[in-house]
């Protein structure tokens, strides 16, 4: 499974680096290391939603504080 | 319309118009067909007001066209002279004018500690060409402002003394001195020494992008930015970018940051390094102190690192430098830079550019441009980077090594700290080397330079959401 995160500077400003942070942290918790490919990139041109977060070519936007739910819903549960 | 915007010079001015004017025509695609239009655009009506005839002035515009299209591709250097522009200057240095008036005091020859100056039977001075230094100290006593200086313009810029004349007495420049730091195409008053300009290439990357549907064209600014367009906002400068046709905008502050953070550890585990930010002072140092040249540190450059950093992300994007920097053109066709730096245009291009399209950045809404920290910013003016290494050191808990940095404020700073370091008598063990004075606020390609610079940068970095360069880098290396 393959999950980018949007740092560029509208997500960076809503919080990619504390979106970054837990996602990397739950994806340990739940030892899916393997499963999931956790990347970054400048841009999903969805910057008025972010934090831009794509999972398998799905643009979902996330904030620090809706991250741990979104991981539950989209990745855990897929994964 | 867009509004006249302001340069330093006329000179930048001119330049700026043979760039927009090209540029309008090859967003069109149309460039072929109305090139020889351009001179008649640029120099209208029948009466001159640069050069002898109206003739004349289109003969040098044309050649500005040349330059603006890429330059003669046989030439390495993005340094050029255009030799019809040439006054061919005089070049005799200090000379006593008429204004020299056979005082009593004398004080021109008490100063003068090689014994040139000598009198005629009228008490005039006059300077002995076989013993003077060319110092000045007789021209700055002289009561009546009577010695002159009589050198050329574009050879007292020339610090890394690259420029001679030729035969015809149009400046020549030597390539294997010139470091491409574009000193002399801003002192050059008829504008006759120019940078080549790769704003085809850069327009050919993002009408050939499909909208960015084929590849993405990814633009990094360079920090200094906040010095320049001050008549727009920061963030509609960005949006101005965006408009052009780029993807997205980035800081190459960010690149500033990785390298902040690696030249760090790098320095400790070396004990001694240069910089390797400024690439006119890295072909300098290659050039002039071979020896030094081991400890030229291995980092990229800011603008190359973030452009490696993107093309791990996007493999297929192309990147555009964007800055204050004439030597940054030639830095991307390097080996190495050149596989992540798809071309480099500086400010006044970017605002040429801006206006071919007439667009008016100052109705724009704004974009942010927020990836770097305060440290990473700061870079753009001299001791930003020595700042940003003591921050580095701190941050990575290294509190064993003793760091005593030295910041070159221009090309002739960096050459004493350079021969104190070849000599082994240099007070430091980092040799921040910023070939402009400033820093890259005072480069080459800048709209304007002034004493506001310095504070504009540290205030841009200020505003910057990290503050610590492990924040804003933190994010990239996650990833690894």
């Amino acid at each position: 499974m393959k999950v980018t995160v949007c740092i560029g500077s509208s997500c960076h400003l809503k919080g990619s680096r504390q979106v970054v942070e837990a996602l990397q942290r739950l994806i340990a918790e739940n030892k899916l290391e393997e499963k999931v490919n956790l990347g970054g990139t400048f841009c999903m041109q969805n910057c008025q939603a972010g934090v831009s977060v794509c999972v398998d070519d799905v643009v979902h936007s996330v904030s620090p504080e809706t991250v741990d739910e979104f991981f539950r819903r989209e990745i855990l549960a897929k994964a | 319309m867009a509004k006249i915007r302001k340069f330093d010079t006329k000179v930048q001015h001119l330049k700026y118009k043979v760039l927009r004017e090209v540029a309008r025509y090859a967003w069109q695609g149309t460039l072929a067909e109305n090139l020889l239009n351009i001179p008649e655009i640029i120099v209208p009506g029948k009466q001159p007001t640069m050069r002898c005839c109206v003739y004349k002035e289109r003969a040098v515009v044309a050649e500005r066209i040349k330059l603006a299209m890429g330059g003669d591709k046989f030439n390495p250097n993005v340094i050029e002279v255009i030799d019809i522009a040439c006054d061919e200057c005089p070049m005799g240095g200090y000379e006593v004018s008429a204004a020299c008036r056979g005082c009593l005091a004398h004080r021109c020859e008490d100063v003068c500690k090689r014994g040139a100056i000598t009198f005629d039977e009228h008490q005039k001075a006059h300077i002995d060409k076989s013993k003077c230094i060319e110092c000045g100290q007789c021209a700055k006593v002289c009561p009546y402002s009577a010695i002159t200086n009589n050198k050329r313009p574009c050879e007292s810029a020339c610090k890394v003394k690259a420029i001679t004349m030729g035969e015809t007495k149009e400046a020549k420049i030597d390539n294997d001195k010139c470091i491409s730091c574009g000193a002399c195409v801003y002192q050059c008053p008829w504008g006759a020494i120019n940078d080549k300009s790769f704003i085809l290439d850069v327009i050919d990357l993002i009408r050939h992008s499909d909208d960015n549907k084929k590849y993405k064209v990814y633009a990094i600014v360079a920090p200094s930015i906040s010095s320049q367009f001050t008549y727009a906002k920061m963030p509609q400068v960005t949006s101005g970018i965006k408009e052009l046709g780029f993807y997205t905008v980035i800081e190459a502050a960010l690149g500033a940051d990785m390298v902040a953070l690696s030249e760090a550890r790098e320095l400790v585990e070396k004990g001694f390094l240069t910089s390797s930010c400024c690439p006119a002072f890295v072909t300098y140092v290659r050039n002039q102190f071979p020896d030094l040249a081991p400890h030229i540190s291995h980092n990229l450059s800011p603008m190359a690192a973030l452009a490696k950093y993107i093309k791990s992300t996007d493999p297929d994007s192309k990147v555009v430098f964007i800055g204050p920097c004439t030597a940054k053109k030639m830095e991307f066709q390097q080996d190495e830079p050149s596989r992540y730096v798809d071309s480099v245009i500086t400010f006044e291009e970017l605002q040429a550019l801006f206006d071919s399209k007439d667009l008016d950045i100052t109705t724009l809404p704004g974009t942010d441009l927020d990836n770097a920290s305060y440290y990473g910013r700061i870079f753009a003016r001299v001791g930003g980077l020595s700042d940003a290494v003591v921050q580095s050191l701190k941050e990575q808990g290294i509190d064993n090594f003793d760091l005593k940095a030295v910041p070159c404020d221009g090309i002739e700073a960096c050459r004493v700290a350079l021969l104190k370091a070849s000599k082994r008598v240099l007070d430091g063990n980092f040799i921040e080397g910023m070939a402009c004075t400033g820093g890259c606020i005072g480069g080459a390609g800048c709209l304007t330079h002034g004493e506001k610079n310095k504070a504009d940068v540290d205030r841009y970095g200020r505003e910057a959401m990290e503050k610590t360069i492990k924040d804003a880098t933190d994010v990239l290396t996650m990833f690894d």
